[in-house]
Formats: structure tokens, sequence, C-alpha cells
């Protein structure tokens, strides 16, 4: 009996501390750069050129392409994708073909990314001719993501009961009207929550953009959408392995490592509020 | 009056309706029972075309509400769901508040007068005797409130649309007994304005609330007659022995 | 005028969703297409040619063998199954060891002689392979060009060396990258699982709802958290650690990336082992619970056999993420294109290749070709990945 309790205080407290170690992994890289980053980054480092071989200076033009990026995706692929998961689960009958196309959406949307700049490379820079472009990097980027919003609505409105929608139908409903008074005000949190971590996810994003949109050093501002542009996760991978002076961009590169964190960190917070504050608000008005 | 003609329904290959015909008069409450898996279900689900929604199912045959063939093809849906209206067996509010809950049904049939709207608001939610209990609290959302006033408003909601059909599939088998007695009164109440089918696994309900009652078995209709025949001095041998041994 | 509204919101989601399928299946086909191309072609550079002397028996070459000769590996004709005869390189900038300026000048000193002394000059030498461009090329009766064999499917899986751009003869063999792939992938996982599994067990079954609540965003940040900025921080703090913990010449091996990978793939694997040992049965756990077994004995005994399915999808999925990584590997691992023999070597990884390598690439040259390839191969490992998963689970849902 005894042996008993004690094998059990042994494991739990194994997985316990094998849990927290896995917290102190994110507290060490968070502390790591939040420390270092947290002296570089003012208000001239957000909205300044980046100077003498991006060593000094700021990221503003890294920061406004990774927003025109991020935004051109989404005008893309968000509707695309929301209408097609709708479509996908409404209105698609039980084939082969469904399932097919299933298979392939979920398997795409688990692609390594750099398969999505071989694409948007050889589709959008060079078989359409758009170049090394904000549209072609934006469409890479909106691909990518793509499969991604697919599956968040598919998922978000199967959640849905179906008797719900037989409750709406029952009433003379047609199934349009179903669908948008009925499945997407349920759903909707769920496809806002999916659509804030996609942004995360694009705005990190550095191999789809590799080769169809990033400038190495582009100290301007994008004019139209076939420039090129600057965008933070490259603009971290350039001045931490091939910039002109590795060493004396470090402090650079923590400033622009705690950009993209605190991106990332204040989209996860939204995301989850968002969640929250909509669920909270269809149960109980 | 609702009439089925030799109606069967198939579910792929399984035959889950086998040539039912029967007919229900006007403004009375037919009770369908049997054991599950009858086809009792089904076949209500066939009068406001809800099957429709199942991939894989094939009706042939006819069901007539006010002697027109539901199942023609040029049949509207959205209007025949309108004239009849249904209640599911487990209560679906929709997240939305109570008054939008019942205006729901008017909005997607084109109903912009607002006054005219509140007013209807009022009258289904009377109907449903639910009126006394929610008339404060409106705006209030609908899953606040407890299982039997969901069904209740549920059933609100399908009034409000003026059906002349009411269907109720199992609309007491997830509540209390206070609940129930309050739905089944309210039945008595509505079959005044109402044709009603209701499917329950409840003999002593089918016998409290029904003029007529329809025995359901492996997807034949056996016997259908006035409820007190059927619980008394059934025809069929059957019957007989699911009714007793329902009750005994 | 309902009937009109409801047949065009059908008509755009039809269209959106049709738009939506041709773009995956455009992705397939022109992953395919690009990559496919490869294989057939000859893996000499454009619009060249090899010539030799006529009596040399020999008519084609691998690309291995013809690397060899031009790197001065082989010297006679004999190890690539021809005469014993010394080989004597050539290529069109030699021709002044062999003829002055005058020689070649023809009638107006324009060269224009030089094609025709190049053929002169191979119908003389016995063992002289010349490597020229084919517009070139004068054929005389004394020489005659060689074949390279084309690159095949089992030369591309089976090759040892990965030179894409060497010349006369680039070679495309992926078994480098493909070892240098699972080498760090599979280590990543094998560092990670413990720490995963155990903490799906904790956060699923022992944590109190507190610590759930405050595990599941620190899960979420870490699945979150950009792979350049793991990169980064690999390259800046796992790197010098490796570096100095095993006093290697550079810290950049395949085990700095295989720690950086272990991080990155963590999520997937908690996030997908919890979901499955949170979906057991309520009333199976406290059956064995009844019975007088303790918490822990209900979780090994009962919940993780009931859960393993799940586990195991949470592990190939994990693989899957590790194998596909990119920017983080290319920061980290090195990236030496040899077959490695410690984990404690610089490697490259197939993403890290076409991720280092597509910028330089001629768009539909050869070397562009196979880094499509190698993009259907990363394709094909994931169609793997998910298939696999979607037959473990048999249908259940798998959170990812």
């Amino acid at each position: 009996m005894k042996t008993k309790k004690i094998s059990e205080f042994i494991a739990f407290n194994i997985f316990r501390l094998l849990s927290l170690i896995i917290v102190l992994v994110l507290v060490a890289i968070l502390s790591f750069i939040v420390v270092r980053g947290a002296s570089v980054i003012n208000w001239e480092f957000l909205t300044a050129m980046p100077e003498e071989g991006m060593t000094k200076g700021g990221i503003f033009p890294a920061i406004v392409g990774t927003i025109c990026l991020v935004g051109g995706s989404m005008l893309f692929a968000f509707p695309l994708g929301v209408l097609s998961g709708i479509y996908m689960n409404e209105y698609m009958r039980a084939t082969w073909f469904k399932r097919f196309m299933k298979l392939m959406t979920n398997n795409l949307a688990g692609v390594p990314s750099i398969v999505f700049g071989l694409f948007g490379m050889s589709l959008f820079v060079n078989t359409l001719g758009f170049g090394d472009s904000i549209l072609a990097g934006s469409l890479t980027l909106g691909l990518l993501s793509l499969p991604v919003i697919i599956r968040t609505t598919e998922e978000a409105l199967k959640s849905i009961d179906n008797t719900y929608r037989e409750g709406s139908y029952a009433l003379g409903a047609t199934k349009l009207q179903t669908i948008r008074r009925v499945v997407l005000p349920m759903a909707y949190p769920n496809i806002i929550t999916g659509f804030i971590l996609s942004v995360g996810r694009v705005s990190g994003e550095t191999a789809p953009i590799l080769f169809t949109v990033a400038a190495y050093f582009l100290p301007k501002l994008p004019s139209g959408i076939f420039d090129q542009v600057m965008a933070l996760p490259y603009h971290l991978y350039v001045i931490t392995t091939s910039g002109t002076d590795v060493e004396a961009s470090r402090g650079m590169a923590y400033g622009t490592a705690l950009v993209l964190i605190m991106m990332v960190l204040v989209l996860n917070i939204t995301a989850t509020i968002v969640r929250k504050k909509l669920n909270k608000k269809l149960k109980v008005n | 009056m609702i009439e089925s003609k030799n109606l069967n329904l198939y579910y792929g290959q399984y035959h889950a309706l086998k040539n039912i015909s029967l007919s229900m008069p006007a403004k009375t409450v037919t009770a369908l029972i049997g054991p599950s898996g009858c086809g009792k279900s089904t076949f209500l689900r066939t009068l406001n075309r809800m099957n429709d929604l199942i991939p894989g199912v094939k009706i042939d045959g006819e069901v007539l509400i006010d002697g027109k063939n539901i199942y023609k093809d040029k049949m509207d849906i959205d209007l025949l769901r309108k004239k009849v209206g249904m209640v599911f067996q487990k209560a679906n509010p929709f997240p939305k508040s109570i008054f939008e809950n019942i205006a729901y049904g008017l909005r997607v049939n084109g109903v912009r007068d607002e006054s005219f709207i509140k007013e209807r608001v009022e009258k289904s939610l009377k109907q449903a005797a639910l009126w006394g209990e929610v008339k404060d609290v409106l705006k209030k959302s609908a899953l606040a409130l407890s299982g039997g006033q969901q069904q209740r408003l549920c059933i609100a909601r399908a009034l409000a649309v003026e059906p002349q059909v009411l269907l109720m599939d199992e609309p007491a088998s997830a509540l209390d007994p206070i609940s129930t007695s309050k739905i089944e009164e309210l039945i008595h109440e509505l079959k005044k304005d109402f044709t009603i089918a209701i499917v329950t696994h409840n003999m002593q309900q089918a016998a409290r609330v029904s003029d007529y009652t329809a025995f359901f078995y492996l997807g034949e209709l056996v016997e259908l007659d006035e409820t007190k025949t059927i619980f008394i001095n059934p025809k069929k041998e059957q019957t007989q022995n699911y009714i007793t041994g329902r009750f005994g | 005028m309902k009937k009109i509204y409801e047949k065009a919101a059908h008509a755009v989601l039809f269209a959106s969703s049709t738009v939506s399928i041709i773009t995956v299946l455009l992705i397939i086909l022109f992953l395919f297409r690009e990559g496919l191309g490869l294989f057939g072609q000859k893996p000499i550079e454009d619009g060249q040619v090899l010539l030799v002397n006529k009596s040399n028996p020999v008519n084609k070459l691998t690309s291995d063998e013809l690397k060899n000769i031009f790197d001065q590996e082989y010297t006679n004709w004999k190890t690539v199954g021809g005469s014993n005869d010394s080989i004597l390189l050539f290529r069109i900038d030699d021709i002044f060891n062999y003829y002055t300026e005058e020689e070649l000048a023809g009638v107006d000193t324009n060269m224009q002689l030089l094609n025709e002394k190049v053929s002169e000059l191979v119908g003389k030498q016995t063992g002289m392979v010349a490597f020229i461009p084919e517009k070139q090329l004068v054929l005389n009766d004394k020489v005659k060009t060689i074949e390279v064999e084309p690159v095949t499917v089992s030369g591309f899986f089976g090759g040892e060396l990965w030179f894409p751009t060497s010349q006369p003869a680039a070679q495309f063999g992926i078994l480098p990258l493909l070892s240098g792939t699972l080498w760090v992938s599979l280590l990543a996982i094998f560092i990670a699982l413990p720490f995963g599994l155990a903490t799906a067990v904790y956060m699923a079954e022992i944590a109190r709802p507190s610590v759930r609540n405050m595990l599941k965003p620190v899960v979420e940040l870490l699945s979150g958290i950009p792979s350049v900025v793991y990169g980064f921080f690999g390259l800046i703090v796992i790197v010098p650690l490796v570096q100095q913990l095993f006093s290697l010449p550079v810290g950049e091996t395949g085990l700095a990336g295989s720690i950086v990978l272990a991080i990155m793939a963590l999520p997937t694997i908690i996030t997908v082992a919890e979901d499955s040992i949170r979906n057991t049965p309520r009333s199976m756990k406290e059956a064995s619970l009844a019975l007088g077994a303790t918490h822990w004995q209900t979780i090994y005994r009962v919940i993780i056999p009931y859960a393993s399915s799940g586990i195991t999808a949470a592990v190939i999925l994990g693989i899957g993420r590790a194998i596909g990584e990119t920017m983080a590997v290319l920061m980290v691992t090195g990236n030496a294109a040899i077959i490695p023999h410690t984990i404690l070597q610089p490697m490259r990884t197939i993403p890290a290749t076409i991720a280092a390598e597509l910028g330089e690439a001629a768009k539909g040259g050869m070397h562009y070709k196979a880094l499509f390839a190698l993009g259907c191969i990363l394709f094909l490992i994931t169609l793997l990945v998910n298939i696999t998963v979607e037959f473990i689970s048999g249908g259940k849902r798998i959170k990812r």
C-alpha cells in the first residue's frame, strides 16, 4: 500500500519537474530577448531607417513591410478561406471528392512553409511575372494561411450542433438565412480567434518571403504593390547571419526579435480575450 | 388535415418507412408511439421535409397537407416549414435574446414591421404560457432560461410564424415532471388552434394528451385509432403487447 | 427575391471554394511539374558537350564519373571501363597550350580556326576529353561526343554527393540531405518526447486547473514564437553552449539544431497528446479508481494505454513539424552537405537546402528543378505523416 503511494509521489514529481523545465525554457527565451532587446527599443528604433550597414538606426521599413504583407495576405486569404470553409462544411455533399479535398487541405496546412516559398516563386514571381513584390509575397503568405483558415472555419462550423440548424429550418428559414443568422454568429468567436492566430503566424514567417518579396536592405517605404519591402523576420535573419557586420548588428537583432515576440504575444493575448468575450456574449446577454 | 399515402423512405439501402398511409384530422392531437427505431420520428420529419437535410435519403409516395402534396417538385420548402412548425426533443433556442428567438421566424420570413413583431412575440409567449415568466427579461439571453422554459420558448418560437400544424418530437423527454405537465397542459390549449402530431416514448403522456394514436413497428404503421380504443381495446396483437408491456 | 439572394450566395460560396480547390491543386501541380522535370535531364551544363577521340571505347559516363575525371580523381580510362590510357583533360582555355595564336588566327586573325583545331587536337590525343560549348563543336571523322547519363530517381535518392553547381557535371545525390534531416529531426523528437509527454500527462491529469490554465498559454506562446526568433536564440545561446560543452571547432552542429527543434516541436506534441489523454472516458478512469488503484496506476495502466493512438499521432506530427522546419535549422546546423557520422557535425536538412540555394539557382535550370524535387519530397513526407495520423486515429478527431 505504501509503495503504491511512494511511486505515485515520485512519478508525479518527475512530471511536475519536466513541465516546470518547459516553463523555464520559455522564460529563458523570453527573458533573454526581453532583457537585451528592451534597451534597444525606443521611438527612434521603431520609426527610423536602418543606417550604416544595418548596424544602427531603426527598423521602420521592416515594420511597414511586415504590416503590408500581413494586410495583403489576409485581405485575400481570410474572405476566401472563410467562404470556402462555409461552402465545404455547409453545402458540399459527402463524396470521395470532399474527402480528397479535406485530406489535401489538411496536408497543405501541415506542409513546411518553405514549400509555399517554392510555389510562390514559381507561380507569382516567375510564371505570372509579378517579380519580387508585395503582391507576390502577400499571395504566397495568403496561400500559406488559406488551408489553416479553411480548416478553422470548418471546425468552428462543425462544432455547432445540428439542432440549431434544424430549429431554424423548421421556422421556414432558408439555408442562407440559417447560416447567416444562426450558424455564423455562433461560429464567429472561433473564426475570429483563428484569424488572429493566422495573423500571428504570417507575421513571423520567413521562408515563404525569402524568394518572393523580402529585400535585404531597402531604406525606403514601398510606393505600390509591385515594390519589394523589408520584413521583420527576414531582417532578423539577415542581420544575424549575413549582415555586413554581424557583431555590430547584435543590438539591432535583439530589438527586432523583441518586436517580433511582442507582436506574437499581443496577438495571442488578443485572441484569448476576444474568444472569451465573444463566447460570453453569446451565452448571456 | 394531414394525409400520407403509400409513403416509403429509404436511408440508402435501408427501408425505414414502409408504405405508410394515414390521416390526421385538423385540430386534433395525434400521438405517434412505438419502440425506438420504429420510424415514428422519421415519419414526423417527413411532414415538414426535415429529412431532406440528411444525405442519402430517398422518399416516394405522397404527403398531403390541406390537400396539397408537399413532395411535389414545385413545393416551396421554406413556405411549407413556415406552415408546419416543429418542436424538437432537446430545447434548441438560438444563442440570442428571448425576444430575438421568437422574432427570428418572422424576420426570416420577411417581416420588417417592428411593432407587429413585438405584438406577435407577446402573443406567442402568451400562447406558450411563458409570458408571465419572461415579460421583464425579454432582452436576456434565451440560454439563461431553465430547461422547461427553454422548451416552451421553442414552442412559442414555432407559434410565432402562425403555423397550421405543429410537430413535436418528444418535446418533454428531457424535462422534469413539473415542466412536463406544463407542456402537456399547453398541448391541450394549443389543439384548439393547431393540428398537432407528437412523438412520445411515454405511454401515459400519449394517453393524456392525444385524440388519436398511431402505433409504429419496424417501419410500418401497425394501427391507428382513437386513443381510447388503442389503449383499451387494440385490434392488433402487436399493439396490445407493446402497450401492456409498457404499461405493465 | 429570397431565392435570388440564395442563389447568389450559393454562387459566391461555390466560386470561393472552387478558387481554393484550384489553388490547392495548383500548388501540388506546380511543385511536381518542376520537380519531376529534373529526372531524365542530363546533369551537364546547358549547351556544353564532351568530345573524345573516336578510338575511345567509352560512350557514356555517369555524372559521378565525370566529376571524378574533372577533379582528377580518376586518371585512367580503365576506371570508367575504357582502355588503358591516361585521361587528358581539356577545357577551351587550354587551347593555347597546344597552338599559338597565329595558328588559330585564320585569314582575318579572328581565331576562326579555333573550333576546328579543338577537334583536330582531340583527334590526335587518344586519351583526351574536351569540355566545350556545343556551338564550337566541329565534328571530324576522328572524334565523337560522349553522353552523360541522365539523373535517375535512384541516383537522386541514393547519390552520396550534393554538388548542384559543380562543373562540368552537377551532382544531385540527396543522401546527405536526407540523412541530415533525419538525424536532426529524430534526435529532436527524442529530446522533446519525455518533456512533451510528461507535460501532456501533467496538464491533463495531475495539475490543478489553475496550474493548467497557466501552462496552456505557455504552450501556445511556444508555438507562436516565429522560427527565426528560435534560430536567433539558438545561434546566440545554444550554438556556443554546444561548442564549449564538447570542445568543438564550430558549434553549428546537428545537435544544436536538434535542441532548437526539440523546443519547437514541443507545442505540437503537448497539444495533441493532452487532447487525446483528456478524451479518455471518465467512466474508465472511475472504474480503475474504484478498484483501489492510485491515480498514478490509473494513469499508466488505463489512461495512457487508452490514449496511446493519440500519443503516437502526437509523436508523428512532431516529427513532421521537425522535418519541415526551415529557418531555425538553417541558422544553427552549419549546413554542410555531407553524410554525417556523428551528431556533432554540421549538417544540412532538406528545407534548409531549399532556403539556402533557391536564391542562386537559375530559373528553370537543373538546380532549380532539383530544389523543387526536394519540395516534392517535403510534400510527400507531410502527406505520409497526415495519412499515418489519420490511420492511427481511425477517424477520431486529432486537434492540431
